[in-house]
């Protein structure tokens, strides 16, 4: 079988389904329990640190500083 | 020490870059080489005068807004050129008489265009997602830049590569490819500048202080990175000589057209889609000041979106060599990506949804509500076109020009400036814009604008498709290829009209920046520890 056959047989198969697989996983994992909370946090990301980075330390005490 | 490393390299490639120009093989290539050594010198010169002096101020609290600030005005100062260099060949077209002959070779239609579109696309758009995302990325990871001057050498970099490619279009290097004009060693170039943008934004992605990576980061990333890819496997070329422009392509007939339109539709599809979504998940929640309607959606729409359009590209070549099936997947991914574009402007808009007043006071968000508007007419209008029956009337004809324009005036455009106008009263510190009826102004010129371009553009593409397939009781073709000139000349006029108004409309945007600029109340600067010059 000469390299485009194989990897067209490929393609088609094995390589399709891996890509659907991982979208669907994407529409699941962003509907999963608990996400609309996160999601709703996270959305107000442009809100917190308009002027200044975030001060050296850990991450949750830079998003209090917003 | 640094700056020796800096100013030894600067200086070889002054020198090299003169030695290639001497031995230059033609005027295109001898002519870039000098611009190049220009550059070099005049960066060696900026370094010597650094050199040596003491270490500056502690930066590492603040954002790095400098290079943004310069991105917004090469934005600007590109937006206006592209669009003149734009309304010119729009008028060429129409009155062939000002294809000059003493500029015959030089500036007539055939050499004008590819500056036009290079320098809205990659000049105009590229400096505007540059800047904004440098600034947008600041902003939602909570951390300065990373790199240090590696920003400024992706902006000057670009600049640089800006200006290669457009004096090689007006003298004719060119290797032929729709948006890959530039030759091989400015393609060289660019990618070097590419993985050094790479390396700032998502350097600065890695040392980000917000645990989540915000949805518009997402959409640049994948801007970056997939630019990096198609320009790379579409630029595969040989040179001819390394002292020449010319070079050949390593790949030849129908795969080298699918390479093309494989770049071609994704530049439209990352370039100027992922990376200007990028623009909108950010500058429209701010300026509504209400953060995104769903963020569940944005990121399916960011997957979905970088799933599909990857695929296609083969919509481009209907009715060609290329094999049947590859066109069929072509427009089938295509009218998939309804879905995710669709979802996308319904997001962009919804965001909006309780502060609906806005649209009447402020006409910053009016124009950005304009351009996802135009985003969702014009991402309806494509996949249509690709269904293969449609196809068979639009291609080749100015239809195509039309919905090209559509999409990018209205929606690269207008997201633009609402962003522009939104960063330099930021950027300089002023209370606000000098004026918000000069940004009516440019509102509605940009809008009528708009609509007479495509509007001449749906006419004229129609009328010329179903000219150029009637037939006559005996199947002979009833019109020539010039009947079909000679009944576009009306619809010419209105577009470049249409054209003028849109430029016009960006000059008065320039005048409000700068008198925002100089004139426009300060506030205390808060995002710098100096106020900005």
């Amino acid at each position: 079988m000469d390299t485009y056959s194989l990897l067209r047989q490929f393609a088609d198969s094995w390589v399709l389904l891996a890509l659907c697989a991982f979208f669907v996983g994407v529409i699941i994992f962003v509907m999963r329990p608990g996400s609309s909370k996160t999601y709703r946090d996270v959305a107000d990301i442009p809100f917190r640190h308009e002027d200044k980075p975030a001060p050296r330390g850990d991450a949750k005490e830079a998003r209090g500083n917003g | 020490m640094v700056n020796y490393i800096k100013l030894i390299a600067l200086g070889l490639v002054t020198l090299l870059a003169l030695i290639a120009a001497n031995y230059g093989r033609d005027l295109a290539y001898t002519v870039n080489a000098l611009e190049a050594a220009l550059f070099a010198f005049v960066a060696f010169i900026f370094i010597l005068r650094r050199t040596d002096e003491p270490a500056g101020r502690d930066v590492s609290g603040e954002y790095m807004d400098g290079v943004v600030r310069y991105g917004v005005i090469a934005t600007a100062l590109w937006g206006v050129v592209g669009f003149l260099v734009g309304v010119t060949v729009a008028f060429q077209l129409a009155f062939p008489a000002l294809n000059f002959e003493w500029a015959e070779g030089f500036v007539n239609f055939g050499r004008m265009r590819p500056l036009h579109t290079s320098a809205v696309i990659f000049a105009f758009g590229g400096n505007a997602l540059i800047a904004t995302s440098f600034y947008v990325v600041q902003r939602t990871s909570a951390a300065r830049l990373w790199g240090g001057n590696l920003a400024w050498f992706v902006f000057w970099g670009y600049q640089l590569f800006i200006v290669l490619a457009a004096s090689g279009y007006l003298l004719g290097a060119t290797q032929s490819k729709e948006y890959a004009e530039p030759e091989w060693y400015v393609d060289w170039w660019l990618t070097i500048v590419w993985v050094a943008y790479l390396a700032v934004f998502l350097g600065t992605i890695v040392k980000r202080k917000e645990p989540h990576i915000y949805v518009a980061n997402w959409f640049y990333l994948s801007f970056i990175i997939t630019v990096a890819m198609l320009h790379v496997v579409n630029n595969l070329a040989i040179p001819v000589s390394i002292f020449g422009s010319k070079s050949v392509q390593v790949m030849s007939g129908v795969q080298d057209a699918m390479t093309q339109w494989w770049y071609g539709h994704n530049a439209v599809g990352f370039f100027l889609t992922a990376g200007f979504l990028g623009m909108m998940y950010y500058f429209v929640p701010k300026q509504a000041e209400r953060p995104v309607y769903s963020y569940k959606l944005s990121i399916i729409h960011f997957w979905a979106l970088i799933f599909i359009y990857i695929w296609a590209g083969p919509h481009h070549l209907h009715y060609t060599a290329l094999p049947d099936w590859a066109s069929t997947l072509g427009m089938v991914f295509s009218i998939a990506l309804w879905m995710p574009s669709w979802g996308g402007m319904i997001n962009g808009l919804m965001t909006l949804s309780g502060a609906w007043d806005k649209l009447r006071t402020d006409p910053i968000i009016r124009m950005m509500v304009i351009s996802v508007g135009f985003y969702g007419m014009s991402t309806f209008e494509g996949p249509m076109m690709s269904i293969r029956a449609v196809n068979s009337l639009s291609h080749y004809t100015d239809w195509t020009i039309g919905h090209v324009h559509s999409g990018a005036l209205g929606w690269n455009g207008m997201i633009t400036f609402g962003a522009l106008y939104f960063l330099v009263p930021k950027l300089w510190n002023r209370e606000r814009l000098y004026s918000l009826s000069l940004v009516s102004w440019h509102f509605w010129l940009a809008t009528i604008g708009i609509i007479l371009y495509a509007a001449a553009m749906w006419v004229t593409g129609i009328m010329e498709g179903l000219m150029w397939r009637e037939v006559d009781a005996n199947g002979f073709l009833v019109n020539s290829f010039a009947d079909t000139v000679a009944a576009k000349f009306p619809m010419y006029v209105v577009r470049g009209t249409g054209g003028l108004l849109y430029l016009t409309g960006a000059i008065i945007m320039c005048y409000n920046l700068y008198m925002t600029v100089k004139r426009a109340p300060a506030v205390e600067a808060t995002n710098q520890l100096v106020p900005a010059e």
